[in-house]
């Protein structure tokens, strides 16, 4: 049952989480703190033009937020800014079941946090700090 | 002879089960859980009583009067106050803060004074501080907690002084569970000419408590944390302090002459309850603490230090595990962390055994600051709780760490 949470590619981005640490040079720069239980995300990007080059987080948090963060810098690398704003736009949509997750794509391991509400936050917290940014840097 | 397993079948919630298994259950420091006698006094009350009190003259009304005019008298005599016009109901701990902050502080706090608060306040006991020192120029000031989770009384006699208006602490710690010497501190707040303030929502449930001799000014507190329902609190205050303050919502009840342009107040305590208040709650609390007193609250508090400590101890065991607070005179509070397992994590692995715990921050963001953590596991134990429940704690703390340190 609590593999149906705590699955393998979730526990694989915990204990070897992609693209964590500080970003140098970086364009965009957000903190956010999930005020429900404390946790912390800072994510970071760089752009090429309308691109983010680079994206990366730092943070404490619980094995979902940290697993989601991970997953949320592989999935935004490369996007335009616009389609930054979609994917994050259609995460959040994902998270309160009002779409379906991709099959056989690692966000798909998040599915099971919409089993328990009370982390769904810790889940989209990542997510948020990056929209965020986006607003702030957009001119 | 204090006998637990009497205790227990007096909680009907104990006897549930979460995910097949026995509910464990280790919030307290959340919410109590209730016994039947607090259950049956609220459906007597709606099946027999039900009416608005103070206003009506029928019988209904005046049955209901009595019942909320006595649960006043219980809880006031519970927590040794001499004089029931002291107790004003409120919703809880956080409403009769505020209540202080809005009435007492808004009319006394001048630029200049100082309130002197501590590191380890819940936010209810520093966000309406906040607000009042905002509003009236005061400043605030914090005595440090020390490494071992006790406050710096030295700090505190050096940081108490001419301008100290209020002095405002936690009575018992909601994740040191460190006893705080609030004694002492009213003793510095007086000497200062100021006031003190003791917030017990973690200490009235848990320990004897008796304002005189803790010698505050006022004292704050939960229903719902100490067996009785939900919407219902206290404040107890000095009654001359209580004549002296402001009112702190308008309406219905806490009036005396009311005109279009003006009004004058009510009596206390009831200058301070505006509004229908929560009759049931209130009468059930009064039950909550009849079942208290017929206990005995140094029984209780025998039975939480000794399991406290049995605690603290098995999970001190635990391998790489990080304890929070004192060692010695705590109360059932046990905060901790373990190095590999995030603590939502673990109450999330820990809720499929049937063992329920806490993790976050506790409404005490800066006291995690203190301690370099953005949030901790707790179990916090009460009355009913038994060291088997503890031992299933340990070993379910055991499986989880298994679960995270396993390939997937």
């Amino acid at each position: 049952m609590m593999r149906d949470l705590y699955g393998q590619v979730i526990m694989d981005h915990y204990r070897r989480p992609r693209n964590r640490g500080e970003l140098e040079d970086a364009d965009l720069t957000r903190h956010l703190l999930n005020p429900l239980c404390g946790d912390e995300v800072t994510v970071y990007a760089r752009f090429e033009g309308d691109r983010v080059a680079e994206a990366s987080f730092t943070g404490r948090g619980c094995s979902i937020s940290q697993a989601s963060a991970s997953m949320m810098t592989e999935r935004l690398r490369g996007k335009s800014r616009e389609e930054a704003e979609a994917e994050i736009s259609r995460f959040k949509r994902m998270m309160t079941g009002e779409e379906e997750f991709p099959e056989g794509d690692d966000l798909a391991a998040l599915k099971g946090v919409i089993q328990y509400p009370s982390r769904i936050r810790c889940a989209t917290l990542a997510w948020e700090a990056f929209q965020k940014g986006l607003e702030q840097t957009s001119s | 002879m204090y006998d637990v397993l009497k205790v227990r079948r007096d909680f009907p919630i104990l006897e549930r089960e979460v995910n097949g298994r026995p509910l464990v259950y280790l919030d307290n420091a959340a919410t109590s859980q209730k016994p039947l006698q607090v259950i049956r006094t609220l459906s007597r009350y709606y099946e027999r009583h039900n009416a608005n009190i103070h206003r009506g003259v029928h019988r209904l009304a005046e049955e209901a009067t009595g019942l909320y005019e006595e649960a006043r008298g219980k809880v006031a005599r519970f927590i040794g106050a001499p004089d029931p016009r002291g107790l004003v109901f409120t919703r809880g701990t956080t409403e009769s803060i505020n209540l202080v902050a809005h009435a007492w502080g808004r009319k006394n706090l001048r630029e200049g004074d100082e309130v002197v608060l501590t590191e380890a306040e819940h936010h209810s006991n520093l966000v309406p501080w906040q607000l009042a020192a905002r509003d009236t120029g005061a400043r605030l000031r914090f005595i440090p907690v020390l490494d071992d989770g006790t406050l710096d009384m030295e700090a505190a006699e050096r940081l108490i002084g001419p301008r100290t208006r209020l002095v405002g602490c936690v009575h018992a710690s909601n994740v040191l569970g460190t006893v705080n010497p609030v004694e002492r501190l009213a003793e510095l707040a007086h000497e200062a000419g100021a006031l003190m303030l003791v917030d017990g929502a973690q200490s009235a449930p848990h320990l004897p408590v008796d304002v005189t001799s803790l010698g505050c000014d006022f004292f704050a507190a939960s229903g719902h944390k100490m067996l009785g329902p939900t919407g219902v609190g206290f404040l107890w205050a000095r009654p001359e302090l209580l004549e002296e303050m402001e009112p702190f919502l308008g309406g219905g009840e806490m009036i005396r002459e009311v005109r279009l342009e003006r009004s004058t107040w009510n009596e206390i305590p009831y200058k301070f309850e505006a509004g229908t208040m929560n009759i049931a709650q209130a009468i059930g609390l009064g039950a909550a603490v009849d079942y208290l007193g017929s206990l005995g609250m140094e029984s209780v508090r025998e039975h939480e230090r000794r399991l406290g400590a049995y605690a603290y101890r098995r999970l001190a065991g635990v391998e790489g595990i990080t304890l929070y607070g004192p060692a010695e005179n705590r109360t059932g509070v046990v905060a901790f962390n373990l190095p590999e397992v995030h603590p939502h994590d673990l109450s999330q692995l820990l809720d499929q055994e049937g063992v329920a715990i806490r993790s976050g921050h506790h409404c005490c963001q800066p006291l995690m600051r203190r301690l370099g953590v953005v949030a901790t596991a707790r179990a916090s134990l009460y009355l009913y709780n038994t060291e088997e429940e503890v031992e299933a704690l340990v070993e379910a703390i055991a499986r989880a760490r298994e679960f995270f340190e396993a390939p997937a």
